[in-house]
């Protein structure tokens, strides 16, 4: 990999499964591992996994710089599965699977486990063919702190960039998807060229010779950038088609639109003092120029932090807009984190603050991280929005590119569905002091030991006269006596 | 002595409406001294905003009040200052006469030693005259309502300032000897948090002695006054959790509030001697040590009970004093509670050894507080160690002020039997010792 300074990494990872295949029909046969890898392939039949989405991404994306992303993903790892209906003890299930996972991404998606874990009921639908709505078999986890290795894509060895696993050797319908996404956000500033110019053996230092000897058709799309100058591609390519995508009239010819029509963009901020108390406040800017859109929006907390419902307000133009929906699960201690789904009308031309206020809880000694002062990361909140499609793309040149389809719309369609990630946050709990544990039990039980000593002295004693204690000379002349057996002086 | 008292009532209602308009409510009512996860008014409103949302307020793990308090709160939650208020104002009217009625027994009792001539010759200045304890009732409601710490608990809206309310009228009620009543109390102030279970003795001792039952375990009419109390107390107590269950239909509240009390997940700072203690406790013998500081609190029960049967309204001041040291979450409006009984042994005031020391170190704590703890989570300056360390030495000024308060009660009960000046077999004058 070059040197990714100042970048953005993601990876995603997404398997598809379709619900018209009978179980029965559904086994892996072994020619298929050609173009799957065996070890995902045997993971999904082992745990009756209906759709796995997986994504790994490092830094920050600067959206408004770039663009969106085709397949938005939180930082750090996200895991999402939906479970056939056939599984009967989810949670089980899912934490065996989250171990399996860790082995074959090489990440510690083992740290999975109940406390962030959540079960959303709105904000994630099944993006397969599937219609299944019941959240009983749906978990989702992120694990913000994760970064992004080359050993997350070891099971990439054995698959392409994209395959559709056919049910019959015609390939009449499709019974699994995978598709496998690498983004990667270069700074060609860096490489110490001034010219504006890049080329493939620049950034990967290597050039494309052929095609993917796995797949039946490679293509690579390049797209421009209308606010910056054009330039030429070498060597030339025959098509050269335009269209509009989003809003916007572009030229492309193969390329990789990079979608510079913001519907809206997000963020996040917690805003507080000192390392007790907090307010965490997602934010969406809304750019639309049509009619309010409904969006859910998700934000998780950790259960480190205590956070309180009723000060929960939704502000868009400076005014209250009280979401339709609220769907709260408080979060218990040490078991599960707190989960808010949310349904508002994100008003256009806007800015909509959530607001929500938290405490921050003092944990105990062996719960903190190995660097307690670096902080706690806060996942990322999701808002998933049905946005108002402006203009669909042409369908004939996109009907062979199922890939190139699924990134855009291009169906004439009053609205499409789209999901946005916040950045997480870093929380900074108060810590103890980690070197004191055998001071503190010591101090605490001589406090106890105080009380009960002073108890025990007057429950035990009565009062007595005290008798003076005679003079040095008398007591040892009185140890004679004892030793001689006369009476005491 | 209904002027003063009335005019007491409004000066301290005025003190905390004005501190209710101001701005120092919300400050007040965030301070880690004053409002513990057990009865904060935050807390409190989550959990009827939860229950506004459908989601039962014991779901997380933010509320930890009873059901009674919820269904209470959900009619009044409007008016939660004038509540308060009223429960402080309450308190202070319930100790008033409760002491005042505590007073007339005890100079009758004192009037029949004399006749009866028990005192020896030279005890005159340690009996008790009308005009000395004329101004106690009113000294004890004044010292409960303008006490900084009752203030602030009310101002803050903890629910500290109803527990305390409760176990006031239980002590009225025991002091009248209405036995049905103060076993109804009792049970409603155990039903609120569990510490109060130690107060069953006290009460026990108090009715028995006013009936003239003598405490002595081969007698029936003991027992039968025994079992009669406990049924009635436990009786209450179980009408008052089943009724929970039925409020909100299950049995969440158990883990929820007593779980919770005894078991102490919940690490927030506060000033006692769990939090810092268990924050740094290893998990092997978390489990050990819970259960070693729980039955601190209630082990003294049966000692002191023994000691002081002869005294249950000692006895009850001293296990209040012990349950708002020891607690697993107290606050200064606990302390408060047993503060207010201090002028009621004024008379021991010759006896107090360290009263100077214990004052000067509790001024300066409570003052040390805030600081610390802005020092600690604001500035970033200071770590834990400090506002840990100024806990403990809080805690030990209590435990030196009611340990001194034992011994000055006993020395002048050994007093009043063995004389003043105390001689010894050669003539010169004594001096008494703890052997």
């Amino acid at each position: 990999m070059p040197n990714l300074y100042d970048s953005y990494v993601q990876v995603n990872i997404l398997v598809l499964y379709a619900t018209h295949c009978f179980p029965t029909k559904c086994i892996f046969s072994v020619s298929h591992y050609r173009l799957f890898p065996t070890s995902l392939g045997q993971v999904i039949s082992k745990f009756s996994v209906r759709e796995l989405h997986i994504s790994f991404t490092q830094g920050y994306r600067r959206t408004m710089q770039w663009g969106q992303t085709f397949l938005p993903s939180p930082p750090g790892a996200e895991l999402w599965v939906w479970f056939q209906d056939t599984v009967t003890d989810v949670d089980v299930t899912w934490k065996e699977l989250t171990n399996v996972l860790s082995g074959i991404f090489c990440a510690s998606l083992n740290f999975i486990d109940s406390t962030n874990t959540v079960q959303p009921s709105a904000s994630f639908k099944p993006l397969g063919v599937g219609n299944v709505t019941d959240q009983r078999f749906l978990r989702y986890a992120v694990l913000p702190r994760e970064v992004v290795c080359t050993e997350n894509l070891t099971p990439w060895k054995k698959a392409g960039y994209t395959s559709d696993l056919c049910q019959d050797w015609q390939c009449k319908s499709t019974a699994w998807e995978l598709r496998q996404t690498l983004n990667v956000v270069f700074d060609l500033h860096s490489s110490g060229q001034s010219k504006r110019e890049w080329s493939l053996f620049k950034m990967f230092s290597r050039t494309l010779t052929e095609a993917c000897p796995l797949a039946s058709s490679s293509k690579v799309d390049v797209t421009d950038n209308p606010q910056g100058e054009l330039f030429e591609l070498s060597p030339a390519t025959p098509m050269l088609s335009q269209a509009v995508v989003l809003g916007n009239r572009r030229t492309y010819s193969q390329r990789v639109e990079t979608c510079c029509a913001l519907y809206f963009t997000e963020s996040a901020m917690c805003q507080a003092t000192g390392c007790r108390r907090g307010r965490s406040t997602p934010w969406c800017t809304t750019t639309t120029r049509t009619g309010p859109s409904p969006s859910s929006c998700w934000t998780p907390c950790p259960g480190t932090c205590v956070s309180t419902s009723h000060t929960l307000t939704v502000t868009s133009k400076g005014r209250d807009n009280k979401p339709s929906y609220i769907h709260y699960q408080p979060s218990k201690d040490r078991l599960r984190p707190h989960l808010l789904e949310m349904l508002v009308q994100l008003p256009p031309n806007s800015v909509i603050e959530v607001t929500v206020q938290f405490e921050r809880a003092l944990l105990k000694w062996t719960e903190y991280t190995p660097d307690p002062n670096h902080g706690f990361y806060v996942g990322s909140s999701v808002i998933s929005a049905l946005v108002p499609s402006v203009v669909a793309m042409d369908t004939n040149s996109t009907q062979e590119r199922p890939l190139f389809s699924s990134f855009f719309p291009c169906k004439e369609e009053s609205s499409y569905f789209m999901q946005v990630y916040t950045e997480p946050l870093l929380v900074n709990l108060p810590t103890p002091d980690f070197s004191m544990p055998y001071n503190v039990i010591c101090l605490t039980c001589t406090v106890v030991a105080v009380g009960y000593g002073f108890l025990y002295n007057f429950l035990t004693s009565t009062f007595q006269v005290e008798e003076p204690s005679p003079g040095l000379a008398k007591r040892l002349a009185n140890i004679i006596c004892r030793l001689r057996g006369v009476p005491l002086l | 002595m209904a002027a003063p008292l009335t005019l007491l009532l409004i000066v301290a209602v005025t003190i905390r409406a004005v501190l209710f308009r101001s701005s120092l409510a919300d400050l007040i009512s965030e301070r880690v001294e004053v409002v513990s996860p057990l009865n904060a008014w935050k807390r409190v409103v989550e959990g009827l905003a939860l229950l506004d949302l459908g989601v039962s307020p014991y779901a997380g793990d933010v509320f930890h009040e009873t059901p009674l308090i919820i269904y209470f709160f959900h009619f009044v939650i409007d008016y939660a200052e004038i509540v308060f208020m009223m429960a402080d104002a309450l308190t202070a009217v319930a100790l008033y006469i409760a002491v005042k009625d505590y007073n007339k027994i005890v100079f009758r009792k004192q009037k029949y030693a004399l006749e009866a001539n028990r005192y020896p010759l030279n005890c005159q200045q340690l009996f008790r005259t009308p005009k000395e304890m004329y101004y106690i009732p009113l000294k004890v409601a004044m010292f409960y309502l303008l006490n900084p710490f009752t203030i602030l608990s009310c101002v803050a809206k903890s629910t500290c300032g109803l527990n305390n309310a409760v176990i006031a009228l239980f002590i009225l009620c025991t002091i009248k000897g209405s036995a049905l009543m103060s076993a109804i109390f009792l049970a409603l102030a155990t039903y609120q948090s569990i510490y109060p279970l130690t107060l069953f003795a006290p009460a026990l001792l108090y009715l028995l002695q006013r009936l003239y039952i003598p405490v002595n375990w081969r007698r029936p009419s003991f027992w039968l006054f025994t079992t009669q109390y406990a049924f009635m107390y436990l009786g209450s107590l179980c009408v008052m959790v089943c009724l929970s269950f039925f409020l909100l239909s299950s049995w969440d509240f158990l883990s929820s509030v007593y779980g919770f009390i005894l078991s102490v997940p919940d690490l927030t700072p506060n000033i006692g001697l769990f939090w810092y203690f268990f924050a740094e406790m290893f998990e092997h013998f978390r489990l050990f040590f819970i259960c070693v500081f729980q039955i601190n609190v209630f082990f003294y029960t049966i000692p002191l009970s023994i000691k002081l049967k002869e005294h249950p309204f000692f006895l009850i001041f001293m296990q209040i004093a012990i349950i708002s040291i020891f607690k697993s979450y107290p606050t200064v409006g606990d302390i408060a509670l047993y503060m207010a009984f201090l002028p009621a042994w004024n008379h021991l005031y010759r006896f107090l050894r360290n009263i100077f020391l214990v004052s000067v170190v509790l001024l300066a704590c409570s003052a040390l507080f805030p600081v610390l703890w802005h020092l600690w989570i604001y500035a970033g300056s200071a770590n834990s160690n400090f506002y840990y360390a100024i806990t403990l030495l809080f805690n030990v000024a209590q435990i030196l002020m009611v340990s001194d308060y034992f011994y000055a009660y006993l020395r002048r009960e050994h007093h009043l039997t063995h004389g003043l000046y105390l001689k010894r077999k050669d003539g010169s004058e004594a001096t008494l010792v703890l052997k």
